[in-house]
């Protein structure tokens, strides 16, 4: 019978530590893709004001593909909390006594503390988008409403809402720490998707682990050099 | 080989049986040499304590040469002492220090009870074994060994993951006290051996079902369990359960009612 | 006591078939309505179990450790023999018979031994079905080594760990059945006592080592698999929770013990390290492939060994035994080594050890080739004892290995009380007199697998006993007597701990019943005994209480039995006025210093009978006749 079958991949899926696992991954690795998409799409703020905005009013304006793009990526980030929740939740609840004293023999800060750097992942992103996408005024310290910048073609004029929303300090700084987290997730969570989904061998194990750290790095670099260039001037 | 005799503090988890509190207690462990066995050095502690009319601490061994997987205690927050390839019944006092204070305690995981003091109930182990992690063939039904060539390289494989001593270490190493390497190095050896390929989706599904029931946690690859595993059991174990998994759900969909796969 | 070994009529090599031919089959449908117990969970006991599950009888097995995984069977390194003959180099079933027949020093039976080569060919079949992963050719067939002086290469290996592989292999299809309701485990249980009715073993009292709960339990049939008794020694490479329990307490209830003065020293092994050496630890005898045996001429010389000119040195295996030097067979060199330690020449701590030198093998093929092939065992010794043997000699010493003698059993594998069967270490059958290496897996698994199987439904089929029931009176005394017997020992709260007496009877056990033996110090022994046992049952300690779990409790019933047994074994030591085998007796001896067997007088197992409390066990022979083969002895000058 397909459709008993069809429930049993999904029961399987959601219902077991390795299906909760995949699912994590396959979210996580989804999630992957728009980062570095996303990153592609605002780096063109060096590009100059003409570059950005177009692109922005490219992506606003498809309706039809926007939707579904920011359903799909929601049901992703559910997925994928709910799968870490549900995770973490489990995982406390297989050493309810804790030990006295207790060495993380071979285990990395990043690989110990992926709640907490997604937790934070999580509120950057919550507050991101009450920033940048839903542009409410009381988040961007400056009570300025972005929602009324427009450049010279009256397209939404986003290069503009960099500028404003990054001069402020704190705001730069805490995109900062948003993206530094994020990166200290992807760092262990890039290698991990692949030792989750099974595509992880000692012969590349090393490599692969390696290529997410420096992957990370670069995620870093090319987000965080947005709010840092605009904070020290030199995007104006 | 130095012979110098060494004083240590003990700080040792007691309990007095599963259902009562435990707390950790001070001993004083005088005149150690080097070349005990730290298994050798609580002998030592335990024929004093027992002189002197007190309860003797309960602990776990047998073979006492690394193979059988019976001991099993965390030294100083390390499962099995944390040195590489090392069970603590291989464990030497020489890599200890006049003066030092060790802290011992009993693996800690929801799954693994503690009975007393040190001692834990791993029979969840058994169990996991017991839902699928075996080929099934009655005795008299082989056919001659030589008739099935094996690659070398599947054999040795094998024998790698098949190396597993059952003790419990990945699991109380593991910050989500996962039970990932144990599950997988059954599931791997047995999957890399033609002899297994029959079960081979439906063992998984079934030994992973039976790992969620009994409540052990998630592998989050931190790599612990690797780390101090006796064995050296290599994480690509996990890996390759993973694939076993992700292909068992797409084939099998289900693990068969039945139980142990008649 | 009238002992029949019941081995069938007809041609050697139809024996076997034909005693299966004989045998009355228990009805299909009428197995389940079988129980049977299951003592012990090693390779025997696990392939017993779960074969018995198989055919359809309602098995309940037993074992002290907290998984069937973990029995002492686990431990073996070196391989399994069978008689496959793969490698083309003469190898057959005739061969390994006599082969076995030859190493045990003319002291086994014919028939029992000529069916285990039968069915070693078997064992490995069945294992690579499990999933063994025996050691592979690049062609992918079945690797093979020679293994303990043999000629042929039979050994079957899996790395240095052929002995878990197996074990595995057997827990796994125990694990098996006991999902299939088939077969119930009792893990961290330990058998105190075995109950008869109406003279045959209808089951057993267990304590659980965890609450202490003292329960009987019936059955139509016992199986004992409980293993050797090697720990009465104290210090052996044996398991610490070996025990001679199981076996003893059914020796009181009417099994004979046999030849239990049948002991093998193993003769590389890491040397004691001080008095607080609880094992030993075996280190493979491929070693002395390449390592020079050695001690300082002069006595007492305590410069590091390195210091010691090539002059002063005494190599002394090549110097008394030019042609086989460091090879000679194990309980040559093991006593050679025990001579120039008695002499004061032992180095190490204690002096009681041996150099095993690797310096010229380092020479003449490099380090890097030594380490190729010994790589694991210089890691090994380097773990216990911190030294790196690439750069000085290795020290080694004998320790006891294994245990030939145990209880008495029939063809069929029965012991002189009717349906009590003894499989693997804890029966006296196959060895003889000497066991030859990764000869006891084989052994094991024979029994387990391919003997008990079928002996025990014509055991079924013929007996007809009616079924016992656990409340019977039988079983009340029994576990009565239990509860007695635990009260007493934490009630004598003396001075001395368990493991003191322990230790103290091994050490007597090793220096007078060890390696070599003789009539003075027998008698001698045979004085201590009794009152160190005196001692221990008016002075010992014991810890804590019952209900719980309680190791020291364990440990002085085990030693309890230990200090009776070992009597029994001086005894029998006594009584075989000729050396054979691991049985060593100085008198005996040829002017090489060779064992002196005496086929005339001793060509027979001896099997011994309780008697009663404090009367002397009476010695019974099964004389051991020799169809096949003619008895010859051995030289290995
Ligand atoms: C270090 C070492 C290396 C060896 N290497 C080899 C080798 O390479 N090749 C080879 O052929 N042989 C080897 N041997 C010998 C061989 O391993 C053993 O003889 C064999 O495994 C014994 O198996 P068994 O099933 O009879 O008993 P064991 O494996 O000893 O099992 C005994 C079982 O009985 C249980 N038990 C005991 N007493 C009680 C009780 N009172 N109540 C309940 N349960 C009880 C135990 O819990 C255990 O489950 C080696 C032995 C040693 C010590
Ligand atoms: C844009 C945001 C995110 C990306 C790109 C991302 C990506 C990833 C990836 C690739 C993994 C590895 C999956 C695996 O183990 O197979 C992972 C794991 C994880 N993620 Fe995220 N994640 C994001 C947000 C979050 C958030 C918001 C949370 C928290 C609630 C979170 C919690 C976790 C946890 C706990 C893990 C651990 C899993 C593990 O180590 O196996 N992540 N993430
Ligand atoms: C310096 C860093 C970043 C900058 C400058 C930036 C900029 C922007 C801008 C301008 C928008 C609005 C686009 C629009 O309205 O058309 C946006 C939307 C968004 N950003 Fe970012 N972003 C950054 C980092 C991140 C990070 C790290 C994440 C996620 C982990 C993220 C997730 C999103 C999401 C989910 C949206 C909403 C997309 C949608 O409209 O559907 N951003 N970002
Ligand atoms: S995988 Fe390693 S640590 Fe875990 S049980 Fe097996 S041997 Fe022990
Ligand atoms: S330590 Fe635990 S998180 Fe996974 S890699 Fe090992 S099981
Ligand atoms: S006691 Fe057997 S592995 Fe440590």
């Amino acid at each position: 019978m397909p459709g008993q079958n069809m429930t049993n991949l999904l029961r399987n899926l959601f219902c077991s530590s390795l299906g909760k696992k995949f699912l994590m991954a396959g979210s996580g690795a989804v999630m992957f893709l728009f980062v570095i998409g996303h990153l592609a799409g605002n780096l063109q703020i060096f590009l100059g004001r003409e570059a950005i905005n177009r692109y922005g009013d490219f992506l606003q304006a498809n309706v039809e593909l926007l939707w579904p793009v920011r359903i799909f990526l929601l049901a992703t980030i559910v997925i994928h909390i709910w799968s870490a929740s549900k995770l973490t939740l489990e995982n406390r609840a297989a050493r309810p006594q804790a030990y006295v004293q207790w060495s993380p023999t071979a285990a990395n800060y990043a690989s110990r503390t992926m709640m907490m750097s997604g937790i934070i992942v999580a509120i950057f992103i919550i507050y991101h988008l009450l920033h940048f996408t839903a542009m409410v005024k009381a988040v961007n310290l400056r009570g300025e409403d972005f929602h009324a910048l427009f450049d010279s073609a009256k397209r939404h004029d986003i290069y503009q809402m960099m500028i404003d929303g990054f001069s402020q300090p704190v705001v730069a700084i805490f995109y900062v720490v948003g993206v530094g987290l994020l990166c200290l997730h992807l760092s262990h969570g890039l290698s991990a998707m692949f030792q989750s989904m099974g595509w992880k061998k000692r012969s590349y194990g090393t490599f692969l682990e390696r290529g997410a750290k420096v992957v990370s790095l670069l995620i870093f670099l090319g987000y965080s050099s947005i709010p840092i260039s605009i904070l020290l001037g030199r995007v104006k | 080989m130095s012979q110098e005799r060494m004083n240590l503090t003990l700080k040792v988890w007691r309990q007095k049986d599963a259902t009562s509190e435990g707390r950790m207690v001070a001993y004083q462990a005088p005149g150690v040499l080097p070349d005990m066995s730290f298994l050798e050095m609580l002998d030592v502690v335990n024929e004093n304590l027992i002189a002197k009319g007190e309860d003797p601490i309960a602990f776990d061994s047998d073979c006492r040469e690394g193979i059988c997987g019976t001991c099993s205690m965390v030294i100083n927050g390390a499962a099995h002492g944390g040195r590489p390839g090392t069970t603590v019944c291989q464990l030497h006092m020489r890599h200890f220090r006049d003066g030092d204070t060790i802290v011992i305690e009993p693996w800690r995981a929801r799954a693994f009870p503690v009975i007393k003091d040190l001692v834990t109930d791993r029979s969840a182990f058994d169990r996991i074994i017991q839902a699928g992690g075996f080929v099934s063939v009655n005795t008299g039904g082989a056919p001659e060994a030589n008739s099935l060539p094996i690659a070398k390289t599947a054999a040795d494989m094998a024998m790698d993951a098949a190396a597993c001593i059952g003790c419990g270490a990945c699991v109380a190493a593991c910050k989500n006290a996962s039970a990932m390497l144990f599950v997988s190095a059954k599931v791997s050896h047995l999957a890399a051996l033609p002899q297994g390929q029959a079960e081979r989706g439906q063992r998984v599904l079934k030994m992973v079902k039976t790992m969620d029931q009994e409540g052990f946690g998630n592998c989050t690859v931190t790599g612990s369990c690797e780390a101090v595993c006796p064995k050296e059991i290599s994480l690509d174990f996990i890996a390759r359960m993973n694939r076993e998994y992700g292909k068992a759900i797409l084939i099998n969909t289900a693990p068969r009612a039945s139980k142990g796969g008649d | 006591m009238k002992l029949d070994a019941k081995i069938p009529d007809g041609p050697l090599a139809q024996k076997w078939d034909r005693r299966r031919f004989e045998m009355k089959l228990v009805n299909p449908a009428n197995k389940r309505k079988f129980d049977v117990i299951v003592v012990g969970t090693g390779l025997a006991g696990a392939s017993a179990a779960a074969s018995l599950a198989e055919l359809g009888y309602k098995v309940r097995a037993f074992c002290c450790q907290d998984s069937p995984r973990r029995a002492h069977s686990i431990a073996a390194q070196g391989g399994i023999n069978a008689a496959k003959n793969y490698q083309n180099d003469g190898d057959s079933v005739y061969r390994l018979f006599y082969d076995t027949i030859k190493g045990g020093d003319f002291r086994s039976r014919e028939a029992n031994v000529h069916r285990l080569a039968q069915v070693s060919v078997n064992i490995i079949d069945q294992c690579v079905a499990q999933g063994v992963p025996f050691a592979r050719e690049y062609g992918g067939l079945l690797a093979n080594r020679s293994f303990g002086g043999a000629l042929v290469s039979r050994t079957f290996y899996a790395r240095g760990q052929t002995g878990q592989q197996l074990l595995l292999g057997a827990y796994q299809a125990l694990s098996r059945q006991i999902a299939l309701g088939t077969v119930k485990m009792h893990p961290r249980t330990e058998m105190l006592d075995l109950v008869l009715v109406n003279g045959h073993a209808k089951g057993i009292v267990t304590r659980s080592l965890v609450t202490g709960e003292i329960t009987a339990h019936a059955a139509d049939a016992v199986i004992l698999a409980s293993g050797g008794y090697g720990n009465v020694f104290y210090l052996s490479t044996n398991a610490k929770g070996c025990n001679v329990t199981a076996s003893w307490r059914a020796y009181k209830k009417g099994a004979a013990f046999a030849n239990p003065c049948y002991t093998q020293i193993h003769p590389t092994c890491i040397p004691v390290s001080g008095d607080h050496q609880s094992k030993l630890t075996l280190m493979s005898e491929s070693l002395r492939n390449d390592g020079r045996v050695w001690v300082p001429k002069k006595t007492g010389d305590t410069r590091p060994a390195r210091q010691i000119p090539e002059d002063e040195r005494d190599y002394y295996l090549e110097r008394k035994y030019p042609s086989f030097g460091n090879l000679a067979p194990r309980d040559i060199s093991s006593r050679a080594a025990k001579e120039v330690c008695d002499q004061g020449r032992g180095v190490g701590p204690g002096g009681l050890g041996v150099y095993l030198d690797f310096a010229d093998a380092i020479k003449r093929i490099g380090e890097p080739a030594v380490r190729e092939r010994y790589g694991n065992l210089f890691d090994m010794y380097e773990k216990i004892t911190g030294e790196n043997a690439y750069h000085l000699p290795m020290r080694i010493y004998p320790a006891v290995h294994y245990t030939m003698g145990g209880l008495w059993v029939d063809y069929d594998l029965m012991s002189t009380v009717p349906g009590l069967f003894v499989l693997g270490e804890a029966n006296f059958s196959d060895h003889g007199a000497n066991r030859l290496g990764a000869s006891a897996l084989m052994q094991g698994l024979a029994d387990g697998y391919f003997v008990a199987p079928y002996t025990l439904g014509n055991y079924f089929a013929t007996a007809k006993e009616p079924k016992p029931r656990a409340d019977q009176p039988e079983f009340k005394k029994a576990a009565a007597d239990m509860q007695d017997l635990t009260r007493k020992l934490l009630s004598i709260n003396g001075n001395r701990t368990v493991n003191s007496f322990h230790k103290e009877l091994g050490a007597m056990m090793w220096e007078k019943c060890g390696m070599a033996r003789n009539e003075k110090g027998l008698k001698e022994l045979l004085a201590q005994i009794p009152a160190l046992r005196e001692e221990f049952w008016k002075n010992v300690k014991v810890a804590g209480k019952n209900e719980e779990l309680n190791q020291n409790l364990e440990h002085a019933g085990r030693v309890a039995d230990f200090l009776e047994f070992a009597e029994l074994l001086a005894r029998d030591a006594l009584q075989r006025n000729e050396s054979c085998g691991g049985h060593f007796r100085t008198e005996y001896q040829t002017d090489e210093g060779e064992a002196r067997r005496d086929d005339e007088h001793f060509a027979y197992v001896a099997a011994w009978e309780y008697a009663g409390p404090g009367r002397p066990a009476i010695l019974n022979q099964e004389p051991l006749v020799y169809d096949e083969v003619h008895m010859s002895t051995r030289s290995y000058k």
